[in-house]
């Protein structure tokens, strides 16, 4: 008598999946501290230079976009609660206004870059070509690390919008909610970049 | 939340203020104390495994290495 044992039972190992998660964001920490560690060395080379570059940037936009994060990051931390006292529908509408506060951040970066743009100053522009070597590295560090924040925003807007499906299907539960809590750790991931990010490129005095 | 908020004008306040070359270590250290909150509270290491949290701390202790040693390399270069 073969034992053909059908496999409805999935493998769950939430506490593997929350290390594996953690294991990625030691990634991700690294990674950006890579540039920050970059950027620090040229700083104490060029200290003149990074002040003047640094006031080309708006802090007012800095400030909405930093705060814009905490309170997103605040959502989803209240999308996971709602989830897990099975409150599916403050769960929901936590998720999207975390997806929309991260939508105004893009559309902020929008701007700010665009503005840059205007003026010619972009990666490999001719502009940039003729700033002084202190003026070009802080630009340089400036758009590769904004930028590939931004990227991170969106693949944590993504991860969101995954969960918030999930939870529509029924596959994201008051018990079983690893996904959302992933999604979440990723999120506060990008907010802990940009509180550092934030004052290191926009309020060097 | 309302502390980090708190936190973050305090950093421009601190910022506008010249103090030199202390500003960029308060300004570091209200960043640092933020993201502690964060990592503690908002990804809730206050309450994971010790694992976890022995994990992080020694992470960020790797980076302070990193950082260290190459500002002294740096430091003794022509």
């Amino acid at each position: 008598m073969s034992n053909h044992e059908n496999h409805t039972h999935v493998h769950r190992d939430d506490e593997a999946q929350k290390l594996g998660m953690w294991l990625f964001i030691f990634t991700e920490l690294l990674l950006f501290g890579g540039l920050f560690l970059v950027y620090s060395i040229f700083r104490a080379q060029y200290p003149e230079n990074f002040h003047e570059s640094s006031l080309e940037l708006s802090v007012t936009l800095g400030v909405i976009n930093t705060v814009i994060l905490l309170v997103s990051s605040m959502s989803v931390a209240i999308a996971l609660t709602a989830v897990q006292k099975s409150n599916y529908k403050l769960a929901k509408l936590m998720l999207l206004l975390t997806v929309a506060l991260a939508l105004a951040f893009m559309v902020n970066k929008y701007f700010e870059w665009g503005a840059k743009f205007h003026h010619g100053l972009y990666p490999g522009s001719e502009l940039m070509q003729l700033l002084d070597r202190g003026h070009h590295l802080y630009f340089s560090l400036y758009f590769f690390m904004t930028g590939l924040h931004a990227l991170h925003i969106i693949i944590g807007v993504i991860l969101l919008l995954i969960s918030y499906v999930k939870i529509n299907k029924g596959k994201v539960v008051s018990d079983n909610f690893m996904h959302l809590e992933n999604a979440a750790l990723y999120w506060h991931l990008v907010d802990l970049i940009w509180i550092f990010l934030f004052p290191l490129l926009y309020l060097i005095s | 939340m309302l502390i980090l908020l708190s936190l973050t004008f305090v950093t421009i306040e601190i910022t506008s203020i010249h103090l030199g070359a202390f500003t960029v270590t308060a300004a570091l250290l209200i960043a640092g104390f933020k993201g502690y909150l964060v990592l503690a509270y908002f990804m809730h290491l206050k309450h994971e495994s010790t694992l976890l949290r022995v994990l992080v701390a020694l992470v960020f202790v790797l980076f302070a290495l990193i950082v260290v040693i190459t500002f002294i390399d740096y430091a003794f270069r022509s």
